[in-house]
This record gives C-alpha cells, structure tokens and sequence, in this order.
C-alpha cells in the first residue's frame, strides 16, 4: 500500500459557504480513475473530517459523493455563523487548507 | 420542441462583463436575459443596514447595456435579488436606476416590481401554526427574534416571475429571489421542464464561474430543449467544460443529489455531463420533485450594535511568542478600567499569521511567524463605546509590558493615522429558517411601472 498526495489527484480542493450556517468542502477529482481510487481508501469519512478540522463529529452535517463530478464533498457547521462576532471568514472561502495535505492510501 | 436561448450577463449585476461577449450572446438571439443580483455571502450588514453591497455607478454601467439589448431584441430582462440583499431599499435602489436609464436613453417598456420584504406579523401568526422550520443547523425560531429583527426577506420562486412575464412585463426587477429563478422562469413559462430550467439556472447564475478560466464579470448562454439544457461560453479566452460545469452543481451546496428550492426539489443522481463542442457542455437527467408542502426560506437579521476597528503589525519575536499572554493583559485591563460603566460590549482580537483566518478551526498549532498582523475589535451598543473601546484597548496593547520584553517604546507598528476606523452598524443573522405557505405569490406583491 503506497499513499499518494490528494492535490495529486485532485483538480479543485475548496471551501465555501453554504448558507451563513454552514461551510462545505468540495474534492472534485481529476478524473473518474482518481475518485474511484480515492473513493475505494474508505478515509472520507465524518470521522475523518471532524479530526482534520478538530471539531466534533456531530458537526459534520455529511459526506456526500457526487460521481457526475468525480467529486466528494464534506459540510461542517461553521463554528461561528458568518458575520458573528469572532468570525475570520465572511464567506468561507479559505477554510480549505488542511485538505491540500491530505494522503490518500491506495489499496 | 425549439430550444429556449437564456443570456446571463455576469455573477451579480455590476460585476461587469465585456461587451463583446455580450455581442456574442445577442448574435444567437437569445429569448431571456436574466441576472442576478444578490447573495447572502457579503454577510448580515446589507440586509440590516438597507445598503446594496454593489456599487451605483457599476449597476448603472451594467443595466444600461443589458436594458438596451433586451429593448433593442424585444426580448424580457429578469433582475433577481435586486440590489444585493432583495429588500425594499434594496429594491428601490435599482427601480430608480431603470427609471433613470430609461429616461436617458428614452426607452419605454413595462417594469414589473416584485417585492420579498415579508411582515414579521405575518411570520409570527405562521410560527404559531407551526409552519416555521429552521434550515439547517440554526436554532428554532422564536417570537422574540422576529421583535429583534430589523428586516426580513423571504426568497421567491419562480411562479411570481412568471405570473409578471404572463402580464407581459419586459423588465422584472425582483426582490429576493432563489438565485437560479429569474433564468428557469422564462424557460419554464415557454413550456420547458422545471428540472433541466433550474439546474441550468443553477449554472448560470453565477456568469462565467462556470467555465473554465472561471471569471465572475463574464456572459455565459444557456439553451435548453426536450430532457436537457446546454451552457457555453461567449467569450474566446474560455470554454465549458464537464469539471467546471459538474463542479458548478456543487458550488455552494451541502447535497448536490438533492438541491432544495422553493416548491420542491432536484434530483441529480441520474444527471450526466457531456462535452457536446469545445466549449459547450450538454447536461441530462436531471430530475424536478415537488415538495409535498410549499415553503419559502426566510432571511433576517438583528442589529446588535456599532464597530470600530484598529488594524496594526508586530516584528518582535519576544511579542510574538507572547500574544496570547498580551491579549489576556490587555482584556483584563480594559475590563477593569471601565468596570461595568460601559455597559455589554465585545471586544475581540484576530492575530493574521497564527489564526486569523481560521480560528478554531486552525491545525496548525505551535508556529511562531516572524510577524503578525493585529486586528482590534470592540461592538458596543454606540459608535461611541465601540470607539471607546478599541481606542482603549489599542493604547493598552502598544505599551503593555510581557516577560522578556526588550523593547520598550511601542509594541505595535500601525500602518495607519488614525489608527481606529468606525465600522458602523453591526448585524447579526438570526432568520434562516423555511415557511410554508398556501400560495407561491402570496408573500410576494407585484407592482407595475410603464415608462
């Protein structure tokens, strides 16, 4: 088993919000063989997400797979609803650094 | 069936786009315009304050241009979310503007006017009922948010754009609207399928993030026929491709399966993406489920008080390895030296460089920059507090002593004079939630303007 750097495989690595309650993260593959292989590691999990970002796993609202995309995404409760006071990212758009150092083991 | 032709401008009317891809769009002789003009992203200020988030002069810049098309194509313009947040100011700031091009450049047409400003008596009578829900994870509604809320917006769809196309309106200016709407709804007026009409909304609402390079003040066309729609570019610098318009599906969605909008539902299991020309991509399968119950997602937000802000940098090792001890110094002393006579204020501090952008939710833990950004920020209930406060804060900051201080002068660098900026109203949200209601037109009154 050999681990390979998801900024590797994928194309777009991003965060974003959806709604001022929720921030989600996109993993959009770059191509069908990647996210298969990705998809098949079993690491994208709530488990998984709610350890990179140190929150607990009852605030990752799901991990979803959207193959039409090669994608998987990930939606968190914002620990701070946008425009709160306390909040560093209005729009949610630079929570995405701890996915570009994830490695993705293949099977 | 003959395929129905959609132009969207740009991301967000006064975002731009070049006239030469709006030359493009005209040449295919499309049936609609449709633009967008709001979001939620810019946070609670706009909604609360009343302010459009867009500048006048580049909505003007914008408007005059897609107003001229549409007359000169005798095709209708759509406006959807108008002036950032969709409510009453935000509204009447780009009704003055049509009136005002209109007259300039002596065009006459029918304006339909449709407001999404919703009475918060109207809310409280249906939250009695029980017919309101929170959307997500936010907090169920109480009454006492909606005494607190200085304005709601409900989010329409595409049945009162409809209703004014029916009437024969030209130009329809909406107040908040979900955002692929004012592209679905001529489509769908014409006869196509809501599922493929609102999924190609969806792409399109945004202009040319879509493609690929992505850009948000550029014109992207929608067609859309029998069981599927098309997007591509107009502009040769881009094209469509299946990743920018799949990844487009996701942007800003917890569940691209199942995108939720008002009166129902897409199901996007079965969607395929398919490269039909270089820059054209082909989009099938997607699938419109009415919702059992029609509901309409309402947005508001409460003021909570007034900001000001002081922004500095900080080069000393020793400072940086303190800063955690030096905000704690300078809380205390703040708390302390107003002891309650300045009533309930927050004051917080964003360190760029350690956690500024993150937060909690930073991984990286135990690193020490070789310089900081500072930001100081007090909310008090006045502007005068909050100055007070930051001010205060700011001085206690420069000269607070910590261990193995060396420098004695000054522990702040400050890029600017003066130092502290007033932020004004501060809002926060606390209406996210989903209504229904009897009729889709019913909180959404339509007025008519010929000029």
């Amino acid at each position: 088993m050999k681990n390979i750097r998801l900024t590797e495989m994928a194309r777009v690595l991003r965060s974003k919000n959806s709604g001022p309650y929720e921030l989600t993260l996109d993993i959009i593959f770059k191509d069908r063989e990647s996210f298969e292989l990705a998809r098949r590691s079993g690491i994208f999990t709530e488990k998984f997400f709610a350890s990179l970002y140190s929150i607990k796993t009852d605030q990752v609202i799901g991990v979803i797979e959207f193959a039409p995309a090669n994608a998987i995404k990930a939606t968190i409760v914002r620990p701070i609803v946008s425009g709160c006071a306390g909040d560093g990212d209005i729009y949610g758009a630079q929570q995405h650094a701890p996915l570009l150092s994830i490695e993705v083991p293949i099977r | 069936m003959k395929e129905f032709l959609v132009l969207s401008p740009t991301a967000i009317l006064g975002y731009g786009f070049p006239l030469s891809s709006l030359k493009e769009g005209l040449n295919h002789r499309p049936h609609a315009i449709a633009v967008d003009a709001g979001s939620t992203d810019p946070g609670p200020y706009y909604l609360g304050a009343g302010v459009p988030f867009t500048c006048r002069d580049a909505v003007k810049r914008d408007l005059g241009y897609l107003l001229s098309a549409a007359a000169a194509n005798s095709i209708p313009l759509l406006i959807g979310s108008a002036g950032g947040s969709g409510g009453e100011p935000h509204l009447k700031r780009d009704v003055e503007l049509i009136i005002e091009i209109a007259g300039q450049k002596d065009l006459h047409f029918k304006i339909a006017v449709i407001h999404a400003e919703v009475d918060r008596e109207q809310v409280r009578d249906s939250l009695r009922q029980g017919k309101v829900k929170p959307l997500g994870p936010v907090p169920p509604l109480q009454e006492s948010d909606l005494d607190e809320a200085v304005r709601i917006v409900g989010q329409m769809g595409i049945e009162p754009l409809i209703g004014a196309l029916e009437i024969g309106a030209q130009v329809i200016v909406a107040g908040r609207a979900y955002d692929p709407a004012v592209f679905a709804a001529p489509a769908c007026k014409s006869g196509c399928k809501t599922g493929p009409a609102i999924h190609m909304g969806k792409i399109l609402e945004c202009g040319a993030i879509a493609s690929t390079p992505g850009s948000g003040s550029d014109c992207l066309l929608g067609r859309i026929g029998q069981g599927y729609f098309e997007v591509e570019t107009l502009n040769p610098a881009r094209v469509c491709t299946v990743t920018s318009v799949a990844a487009h599906t996701l942007y800003e969605k917890s569940d691209p399966l199942h995108l939720p909008f008002p009166g129902g539902h897409l199901d996007l299991k079965e969607t395929r993406f398919e490269q039909v020309a270089k820059n054209r991509v082909k989009v099938t399968g997607s699938k419109f489920v009415p919702a059992q119950k029609y509901t309409v997602k309402l947005e508001g937000v409460k003021k909570v008080g007034f900001r000001t802000v002081a922004i500095a940098g900080c080069r000393d090792p020793v400072m940086i390895r303190e800063i955690d001890h030096v905000i704690e110094v300078v809380r205390e002393r703040t708390r302390d030296n107003f002891s309650g006579t300045m009533g309930n204020y927050s004051l917080g501090f964003k360190i760029y460089g350690k956690n500024g952008v993150m937060g909690v939710l930073e991984p990286v833990k135990n690193i020490i920059p070789h310089e900081i950004g500072i930001v100081i920020e007090a909310i008090g209930k006045t502007q005068e507090t909050a100055d007070t406060i930051c001010g205060f804060a700011r001085s206690a900051m420069l000269h607070s002593s910590y261990p193995g201080r060396k420098a004695t002068a000054g522990n702040l660098a400050f890029p600017f004079s003066p130092t502290e900026f007033k932020g004004g109203e501060v809002f926060n949200c606390n209406i996210y939630h989903l209504m229904e209601v009897e009729d889709p037109f019913e909180l959404f009154p339509m007025e008519i303007i010929n000029v």
